[in-house]
């Protein structure tokens, strides 16, 4: 048996767009994967340069007990509840850490890991409590399902039918995220690099510091179906760390995550199509590859170094 | 309109971290148009002073008013240069960028910013002769070259009051005659500046007034009142013999 599937560029590249319905799921599913890749790459960015990246992994952890105690409140997965328990679970998460750091001896990072790890604790906690009571697939919540988001029913306007839910609601907060950060950038950038000037001009550095969190919380719960709690942090972390490789200046990484966006979704969907694996480990595989290539090609690396040196006469 | 008060008046500010007293009963009054030296050891509370005058530092006790208002209102009138390991470097931003943040504050919320702004920036760094870096990323500039950035960055700001946090550290005796003569300039336009510096040595030509400062006020005044061995000796503890023996020297040479 083999281990990796025979490679079938017809198979992997055209199959999948072949029927109208293939290529009316497939969109979908398409879509949805550029939509969380924007918008967690566009915040991803932010929490990179501020050096928090730890945070992303730790608010998208955080976040579990609030989606489940909204589930379990609510008994349903409606959207509205489960972005609700997040962001607060996610706000939460932030200020715990952020106390455990002021008022303990305690640091950033351990306090951190201790915050998300008993967040996350809770949370599994809670989904194993309610199994039997009603129905929610762990599965899910950890990893997503990325395919199945043609799934996901339909929102009925006036009586038509609009289109996919999860797909609203997801290109809803990407235009949310994105508007923000364009109308905001000043703003955002100032505070990230130096919180005292920031003060000085009379922003509100705290707030906006609570409000980058709030939007993370957002991009990451409703990334949760998709790709699930612990993938999501791939999508926030890769795309400005492979940009900074080859841009200095932030505006050009946050227009890079788009075309990286493009590339990890139809890189990923082929890639789950040729090996049949889920579609959002091969979304986080295309973007390892993406970060490998650009160390190895970006201007000053290691790659070039050793060229330049098998080229030199002199050593 | 009512008259204006002091650009810096500080009043029994005590400040501790976790309960430690860092600055006690600091009381200072800075007239308009000071060009202030701060002196001290390391440790000392000298940036700590600097952060609580800007309002980032809840005092314990005291108050701080920036031309008679409360620090608040009045922290939009004041310009600041961090110190130098404050900062990250590796921030993904140019050297313009730096320097037009010192724009901002020029702006409301949802304004732009302008080809006047960028023109003033670009002024700034001609200035302290750094326009040809103008599109590095700061990280690779040399520490020098950094601490020009942020003075350009300041003047950008055009505040009234500036605090400026150790600006000569990292750089060489060209440039930092450079940058001193840009300070007098500053001054002699108006401008009110405190200075935190670390050589003894060159602190008595660079500024009029020295504020020596060792968790207490140990003295404030013009250079001359102020640069004595017993007072230097006060500030640095007796532990210093380098230190005490150079206060000696400059003393006796004065
Ligand atoms: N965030 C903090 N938490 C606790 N203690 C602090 C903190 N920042 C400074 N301190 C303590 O406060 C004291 C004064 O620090 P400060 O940074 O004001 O000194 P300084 O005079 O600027 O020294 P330097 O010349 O080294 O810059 C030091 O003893 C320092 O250990
Ligand atoms: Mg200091």
């Amino acid at each position: 048996m083999n281990l990796i599937p025979k490679f079938d560029p017809v198979r992997v590249f055209l199959e999948p767009w072949s029927t109208p319905e293939l290529i009316s799921w497939n969109s979908q599913v398409i879509l949805m994967g550029l939509l969380v890749c924007w918008a967690s790459g566009m915040i991803g960015s932010f929490i990179v340069v501020r050096r928090m990246a730890l945070m992303g992994d730790a608010i998208s952890h955080g976040i579990l007990p609030g989606v489940i105690i909204a589930f379990l409140a609510f008994g349903s997965l409606d959207v509205g509840p489960m972005l609700l328990g997040a962001c607060l679970a996610g706000l939460a998460c932030s200020f715990s850490i952020e106390w455990l750091q002021q008022n303990s001896p305690i640091k950033k990072d351990a306090s951190m890991a201790i915050v998300f790890t008993s967040f996350f604790a809770l949370g599994v906690t809670l989904i194993n409590l309610q199994t039997g009571h009603l129905d929610l697939d762990t599965d899910c919540v950890l990893y997503g399902e990325i395919g199945l988001t043609p799934l996901a029913p339909n929102i009925t306007l006036a009586g038509n039918n609009v289109g996919n839910r999860s797909l609203w609601v997801m290109g809803l907060i990407c235009l949310i995220i994105v508007s923000l950060i364009c109308l905001f950038y000043r703003q955002i950038l100032v505070t990230s690099f130096d919180a005292t000037l920031a003060h000085s001009i009379g922003l509100p550095v705290k707030s906006i510091q609570q409000f980058l969190m709030l939007l993370l919380a957002l991009s990451t719960v409703a990334s949760l179906e998709s790709v699930g709690v612990i993938l999501v942090v791939a999508m926030l972390v890769f795309p400005s760390v492979t940009a900074s490789f080859f841009f200095s200046r932030l505006p050009s990484i946050l227009v890079c995550t788009f075309p990286l966006g493009i590339a990890y979704t139809f890189g990923g969907f082929h890639l789950a199509y040729w090996l049949d694996c889920s579609i959002a480990a091969a979304m986080a595989i295309t973007a390892t590859v993406c970060f490998i290539a650009a160390l190895g090609l970006c201007p000053n690396s290691f790659l070039w170094k050793i060229v330049a040196h098998k080229k030199s006469p002199h050593n | 309109m009512k008259p204006q008060g002091l650009p810096i008046e500080v009043h029994d500010l005590t400040v501790s971290y976790q309960k430690k007293p860092v600055l006690y009963g600091v009381d200072l009054e800075i007239a308009e148009g000071s060009l202030v030296g701060i002196l001290g050891p390391n440790g000392a509370g000298k940036s700590t002073l600097i952060k609580t005058i800007m309002n980032m530092i809840k005092p314990n006790g005291g108050y701080v008013k920036i031309f008679g208002d409360a620090p608040q209102k009045g922290i939009k009138r004041i310009g600041y240069i961090p110190q130098k390991e404050s900062v990250d470097w590796d921030f993904p931003v140019t050297v313009s960028d730096v320097v037009l943040m010192g724009r901002y504050g020029h702006h409301g919320w949802l304004s732009r910013i302008g080809q006047e702004d960028r023109n003033k920036a670009s002024e700034c760094l001609e200035q302290v002769n750094m326009l040809a870096y103008a599109d590095r990323p700061i990280g690779n500039l040399s520490g020098g070259q950094q601490q020009r950035v942020f003075l350009a960055r300041a003047l950008a700001q055009e505040s009234e009051v500036y605090l400026m946090d150790e600006p000569f550290a990292g750089v060489d005796a060209v440039t930092e005659k450079t940058m001193i003569s840009i300070l007098r300039e500053m001054q002699k336009s108006g401008k009110t500046l405190m200075v935190v510096h670390h050589d003894l040595a060159s602190a008595k030509e660079y500024f009029d007034q020295l504020l020596l400062l060792n968790m207490r006020k140990v003295a404030y005044g013009s250079v001359p009142e102020v640069f004595t061995h017993e007072l230097l000796q006060k500030t640095y503890g007796g532990k210093l013999a380098v230190l005490s023996e150079m206060a000696t020297k400059v003393a006796k040479a004065s």
